[in-house]
This record gives C-alpha cells, sequence and structure tokens, in this order.
C-alpha cells in the first residue's frame, strides 16, 4: 500500500500574470519500505513537493493522500493531528529544540498528541535506541555531534506510529562520512517498514533511494529505478588488461 | 593502473604463486578487475626479466611461488609515490558528445543531459547498493574502490547539473561550416 500518494498536484502561487507555477501536474506514489529522492535545480519545485506531502501546503488543485487519508478534506485541526501521527521531518539544520534534551525532543510529537509521558518516554528512549543512541536520552542538542543531532531528529521522525519521513537536504552540514552513516540509518528505517522522501542535491545522497525524481520547472522529468543488472557495472573498465 | 604494479604490491605481502595471486588481485579490487591466468603468468615472465621479481625453488605441493626483489620494492615505492596523470586516462566521450549535441541542429542537448543524468544515477543507485553491503571492517579495501567509482558517477551529475544549467541562459550562435582549405577551387576562385 502506497503510504504518500500525489495525484496530478499542482501548486500555483499568486495569480494572474504575477502568478508561479511551483508544481505542475506531479503524481508520486511512496510505497511502504520505499526511499524516494527528489532531485532538481533550485526553484524545480523540490521544497513545495515535500511541503505539501507534509500537509504543510495545499495543493492548487489535486489530491495528497497520507496512509490512505486525503489531506484535502481535512479542517486545520484533523490536518495537524494526521502531521503529528503520522508525518515526521528531518531538516537540514534547526532541528531540534536547544532546551530540550535528545529524549524530550524525540518525545515531543507524541506529547502533543496526548500520550502519557511515562509512555512517550518509553518510546522514545527506543526510538534513541534504534538510531544507536543507547543512553544519550538525557543530553542537550549542544552536548551531541552534528551527526548525532541529526539520528536524533530521524529518531523523532519516526517515533510511535508515524511511517512517512520527509528529509530535507538532511546531511547539508555534515561531512561525508557522517552524512553517510545518516544516509544509511535513514534507509534501514525506512526497510524497517516506513517510507520516505529525501530532498537533495547531491547525487551521491540520492542514490541511497531505490527511486530518483528528477524535477524541472515543477514537472517530472524522469525517474531512475535500479538497474535490472548491477553484475554489468563492475565490468572491468575499457582497455587496461 | 599496471597489472605489474597490482602484483608487485600483492607479493610485498609475501611471496605467493600465479593463481593466489590471481585471487588476491581480484579480493583487494572486489572483483571489479577480473584477471585471467595467463595475463598473471605473462606479467610475472616479465617481471622476472626485469628483475623485479625471482622465483623460488619447487614448494611441497610442488608450486613454484614468487618473491618481490630490492628493484622490484624500489619500483613499487616509485609508483605509490607518484601521482596517476589525469593524460593517461582515455578522452572523455560524454564531453565530447555533449560539445557535438550543442552544435548539431536538430539535437535537444537538455535531453541528452537528461538521458545520461538518469543512467549515471542508477549507476550510482547501484554502487550504493553494493557499498551498503560492504559494511564489515575486512570490506573497507573493496569499499573504497566502490568509493572511487561513486565520486567520478557523482562527479559526471555534478558536471550534467552544471551544463543544464548554463543550458538555460544559452542562445545558440548561427551555426558555421569551416570554409575550405585555400588550395581548393572554391577558394581559388573567391580571391
Amino acid at each position: 500500500m502506497s503510504i504518500l500518494e500525489l495525484h496530478d498536484v499542482h501548486r500555483v502561487h499568486g495569480s494572474g500574470e504575477s502568478a508561479v507555477h511551483a508544481l505542475r501536474g506531479v503524481s508520486l506514489a511512496v510505497e511502504e519500505g520505499e526511499l524516494v529522492a527528489v532531485m532538481g535545480p533550485s526553484g524545480s519545485g523540490k521544497s513545495t513537493l515535500l511541503n505539501l506531502a507534509g500537509g504543510l501546503d495545499r495543493p492548487t488543485q489535486g489530491e495528497v493522500a497520507v496512509d490512505g487519508t486525503v489531506l484535502g478534506g481535512l479542517d486545520r485541526r484533523a490536518l495537524a493531528a494526521l502531521r503529528r501521527r503520522r508525518v515526521g521531518y528531518v531538516f537540514q539544520d534547526l532541528n531540534l529544540l536547544a532546551s530540550l534534551t535528545a529524549a524530550e525532543n524525540v518525545a515531543l510529537p507524541l506529547e502533543l498528541d496526548g500520550a502519557r509521558p511515562r509512555q512517550t518516554r518509553r518510546l522514545a528512549l527506543a526510538a534513541l535506541a534504534e538510531v544507536e543512541l543507547d543512553g544519550y536520552g538525557p543530553r542537550f542538542p549542544d552536548e551531541l555531534s552534528g551527526g548525532q543531532q541529526q539520528r536524533v531528529a530521524i529518531a523523532r521522525a519516526l517515533v510511535g506510529q508515524r511511517r512517512l519521513v520527509l528529509a530535507d537536504e538532511p546531511t547539508g552540514a555534515l561531512d561525508s562520512q557522517t552524512g553517510e552513516a545518516v544516509l544509511r540509518l535513514l534507509r534501514s528505517r525506512v526497510d524497517a517498514g516506513a517510507a520516505g522522501v529525501l530532498v537533495t542535491h547531491e547525487a551521491r545522497h540520492a542514490a541511497w533511494a531505490d527511486r530518483v525524481v528528477f524535477l524541472r520547472d515543477g514537472s517530472i522529468v524522469d525517474t531512475s529505478g535500479p538497474l535490472d543488472q548491477p553484475e554489468e557495472l563492475l565490468a572491468p573498465p575499457g582497455g587496461g588488461r | 593502473m599496471s597489472i605489474k604494479h597490482g602484483l608487485l604490491a600483492l607479493l610485498e605481502r609475501g611471496p605467493m604463486h600465479g593463481y593466489q595471486l590471481r585471487v588476491a588481485f581480484e579480493e583487494s579490487t572486489g572483483g571489479t578487475w577480473p584477471l585471467n591466468i595467463g595475463q598473471v603468468y605473462t606479467t610475472l615472465a616479465r617481471l622476472e626479466r626485469d628483475q623485479l621479481v625471482r622465483q623460488l625453488p619447487r614448494s611441497e605441493e610442488g608450486q613454484r611461488p614468487y618473491e618481490i626483489t630490492d628493484a622490484g620494492r624500489a619500483d613499487l615505492a616509485s609508483w605509490f609515490a607518484s601521482p596517476v596523470s589525469r593524460t593517461d586516462r582515455p578522452r572523455d566521450e560524454l564531453a565530447i558528445k555533449l560539445a557535438l549535441a550543442l552544435t548539431t541542429p536538430g539535437v535537444d542537448v537538455r535531453a541528452v543531459v537528461q538521458a545520461q543524468r538518469s543512467a549515471t544515477m542508477r549507476t550510482l543507485q547501484e554502487y550504493t547498493r553494493l557499498k551498503a553491503r560492504a559494511d564489515r571492517p575486512a570490506d573497507l579495501a573493496w569499499r573504497l574502490v566502490l568509493d572511487a567509482m561513486l565520486f567520478q558517477a557523482e562527479a559526471e551529475v555534478r558536471w550534467l547539473d552544471h551544463c543544464e544549467a548554463s543550458l538555460v541562459r544559452y542562445s545558440p550562435p548561427p551555426l558555421r561550416v569551416p570554409r575550405a582549405a585555400p588550395d581548393t577551387p572554391t577558394e581559388a576562385r573567391r580571391s
């Protein structure tokens, strides 16, 4: 079943002659266990797509559904509840609240949703353990490295029953080894039964996805899935033998 | 990269016979560069001729392993110390293809760029998949070989992004056919 579905989605900012078409008829489905990367030049509609997928923005035309619920049919309160329960975000920075510990940051969406403190704490610690941060619960964000902070953000994105993680350049400020560890983790969390959309301009990061969608001027121009025969790539480089 | 230096590097670990060298070579390049046993023995014969290796007496198993000589060690050290020259690599067909696409009437250059980007991206995805599987400490050499291929493919995608961004601002000049050589009848008539 698709966890995220966009059907012929348009998003126009402004109207008349000054109207900007950020998305023009985008359709996309992301299944359970699937990570989809979105690439494209600045202004191609990547962030708009992510905002619409997470219910932070509404399409001018077309439908967005998360876990089978069409977002267009929800009022603001219901939409906010769905975001808290089903959707997690990981951004390049400003991910964590500095005044809360790692465990409190992870527990926050559950608490906002009215879960009991003891239960939220248990779920938060379990989520931290899943991103290999056992014992880091009491630490504050400024006591963690950049890579650890992003792992906390991933734990928070997928705590409780949340199954859709939307990541916008999650490895932005990290060095290549740490960035790779974050993507490896995102990949394994998605493999464990979530769905993910990763917006990035780094091809090496997009390569962790099952599918890469290329956006240009608000439309999907191409999609690349994996090869049928990866062995072909391991043929020796031409000549040289 | 030469098989010669690959074999010398492996012999620096200790004496080995041809088949062992072949297996060790393939292991250290993660199978990206399969060798046949004939190539191994031809190279060993040349190394022995140049006194970079020597063959040891027959072992109890009936094998005659090779060992590296001091001259071989010096040659190997000098190879590790020298950078690989870019001019030793073949011409970049893709760059030439795009240059021609820009100046050939009726070619959709953006489509050429996108087709290549999609293909390179797919390659990148597969390398990444192989890398995700190679996470034991013992896989480090193989991971680094994969990283080299990953970074090269990534560089290509970045270059293609750069090409696309440049195309947005590009308006093609009128195409010119180079003038004929001066000694042709056309040129003669003109002068």
